[in-house]
């Protein structure tokens, strides 16, 4: 395994409230550059806020965070163009087809015409999707609109990739290949964030940390928190965090 | 810039992809326009009058008969009793009574003057007002004729020493289509694009793609221009469309510039769109963007002067005006069309709506939430 030692996000003492609701409640922690970076928790327990105010979607109550080296406040378009996001809902637009899709979010980012039609060739080479390139997302299965929201969020070349939840709703094979294509995205140098609530996947993570409530319960490697807390796998700890 | 660009490609496609897009875009202004410009007429045809003829004399039957040969009027029903005719009001199948009371002819003859009384129904005073103004002129041609049959002389000028020539200008047969035409086209235009806009981002966030775009380094202002540019092209073909229609079916006359016409539309537009944006970034939900545009839009068109002159309401009303972008283009598309207004002429609308503009787009792009 690589040494991961440089810090790509920095989080200290982040609070997120909605009324008098806690969301996150004091949360401190280090990504370091180039690893996977697994965020889990129950349903309910703060992932997805962090995920927002980390990709700058949603204003932190009070706390600092840098997020690729920017100040999340104060540099919000700067953070933009490092990160990658994709959501619960891999927002694609489901009256384009795959190319189009592809072509207006590399557009957005502002890439040229030029490298977003070489990058598209390959892209669509490398998933083998020459078949489906020109068909409606719509009517393409969950999995493929999965692999093909991750391609683009990752489109951009950014420094870290934000994944909500990416794998809701599919098979465990399919989410094995979906794994495939985040280890590649890491060997390419991408810090990849990603929140989910599969145990099994946590043990693919290179360091995971576990919330419940708003707070992070745990943080370490899968291995370390199986000895920290006598469990046989990554389900038993948690189980024995979220009791 | 580019990224613009990339935005008008996408909204494009989306909306040419769009099943019910193209028949509401092509299909719509046909039928509105032969629908309503047909229909919202304010000519008065088949009125329905009721005669209480208490005289039965031969001058009675005459001034009966010159209605009857009227175009505009129908008998609906002949009775000696006035309070027959009172509930023929009543139950709505009149719409005014002439009363001829008795010695109607012999007082005519002996006095050389003589009454008929018309008992009109108000309910809808546009309409009372026009039957009055339509029956006393049949009434007064009517009393012209018989001062001719009585004194077997020819009618000459002396009777009547001062003439009034009434020529109406811009619209000389009083055409209520040409004038209806553009005011429709302007609601037309109007609904079409401001509803898009508004359902635009709005649809956009109930899909979540909101939230991939948000997490884009890309602009506040480049979001909108890349929203606001497609509707408007949409809306000028619409309008040119509707103009055609208008001088292919109703052959309204287009005496000004039509591309003073289409300048002063660009600026309208930046108004409407501005305010759909608007809506759409302050709403989280396509109902709340339908019954938001709604009300405004009914309050504007019932005020901006397609039926009733906006110089004859309350002061306060025409005050309200000022913020009604419909108030404006209603003026000015009929000016530029039927009296062939210049730039001048027009001035004071067109900085008025461009101030309007540039308060609204800011709003908008001021409102448009990157962050929540």
């Amino acid at each position: 395994m690589l040494k991961h030692t440089e810090n790509i996000i920095e989080v200290k003492n982040l609070v997120k409230k909605f009324g008098n609701f806690v969301a996150n409640d004091n949360l401190s922690f280090e990504v370091k550059k180039g690893e996977i970076f697994g965020f889990l928790g129950a349903n309910g327990a703060g992932k997805t806020t962090s995920i927002k105010i980390l990709s700058g979607l949603s204003f932190p109550t009070s706390g600092d965070v840098m997020v690729a080296g920017f100040d999340v406040y104060k540099e919000r378009e700067k953070v933009k163009k490092n990160i990658g996001y994709m959501s619960q809902k891999f927002s694609l637009y489901e009256d384009l087809t795959v190319r189009e899709n592809i072509r207006f979010y590399g557009g957005i980012y502002g890439l040229s015409g030029k490298y977003i039609k070489e990058k598209t060739e390959s892209l669509i080479e490398r998933l083998k999707m020459k078949d489906i390139q020109d068909s409606l997302i719509k009517s393409l299965p969950l999995g493929w609109k999965q692999k093909i929201a991750f391609s683009v969020a990752i489109f951009h070349n950014p420094k870290i990739v934000f994944l909500d939840e990416p794998t809701g709703g599919v098979d465990p094979i399919t989410r094995r290949d979906f794994w495939e294509m985040i280890y590649e995205a890491s060997d390419s140098g991408i810090t990849v964030f990603v929140t989910t609530h599969y145990m099994d996947e946590a043990e693919y993570c290179d360091r995971v940390s576990i919330m419940d409530q708003g707070r992070i319960e745990g943080l370490d490697t899968p291995a370390e928190l199986k000895k920290q807390f006598h469990a046989k796998n990554m389900d038993e700890v948690f189980l024995k965090i979220a009791r | 810039m580019k990224k613009i660009l990339y935005i008008l490609q996408k909204e494009f496609i989306q909306v040419f992809r769009n099943k019910t897009m193209l028949p509401l875009i092509f299909g719509m202004p046909i039928l509105q326009l032969l629908v309503l410009v047909n229909a919202a007429t304010l000519e008065m045809k088949s009125i329905d009058m009721y005669v209480v003829d208490k005289d039965l004399s031969s001058l009675s039957h005459k001034l009966i008969n010159k209605f009857e040969g009227s175009p505009f009027y129908h008998v609906s029903g002949v009775s000696f009793s006035i309070d027959e005719a009172n509930e023929a009001i009543e139950k709505n199948q009149a719409d005014f009574i002439m009363h001829i009371p008795y010695g109607f002819e012999r007082s005519l003859m002996r006095e050389n003057s003589t009454q008929v009384q018309l008992l009109i129904d108000g309910i809808n005073g546009t309409a009372a007002s026009l039957i009055n103004a339509y029956s006393s002129s049949v009434i007064n041609s009517f009393n012209r004729n018989i001062i001719v049959d009585l004194t077997k002389m020819p009618q000459i000028k002396e009777l009547n020493p001062i003439a009034v020539e009434t020529s109406y200008w811009y619209n000389p047969e009083l055409n209520y289509k040409i004038y209806m035409l553009p005011g429709i086209l302007v609601i037309l235009v109007t609904v079409i694009s401001m509803f898009l806009a508004a359902m635009n981002i709005v649809r956009e966030k109930e899909i979540g793609t909101i939230e991939q775009l948000n997490v884009t380094p890309i602009k506040k202002f480049e979001f909108i221009i890349g929203k606001l540019v497609p509707f408007l092209i949409i809306a000028l073909f619409e309008m040119a469309f509707g103009l055609l229609i208008g001088k292919l079916l109703f052959d309204v006359p287009m005496v000004g510039s039509l591309g003073l016409l289409f300048g002063f539309t660009v600026v309208y537009l930046l108004v409407v769109l501005g305010i759909g944006l608007f809506i759409s970034t302050i709403s989280s939900t396509q109902q709340q963007v339908m019954f938001i545009s709604f009300f405004f839009m009914l309050v504007f068109i019932l005020m901006s002067g397609i039926f009733t002159p906006t110089e004859s309401m309350p002061l306060w009303a025409q005050k309200v005006n000022i913020i009604n972008p419909f108030y404006y283009f209603m003026r000015v598309i009929r000016m530029i069309l039927l009296k062939g207004s210049g730039f001048w002429d027009i001035s004071r609308e067109f900085f008025s709506l461009l101030i309007y503009a540039i308060i609204i787009l800011s709003l908008a792009v001021w409102r448009h939430r990157k962050v929540a």
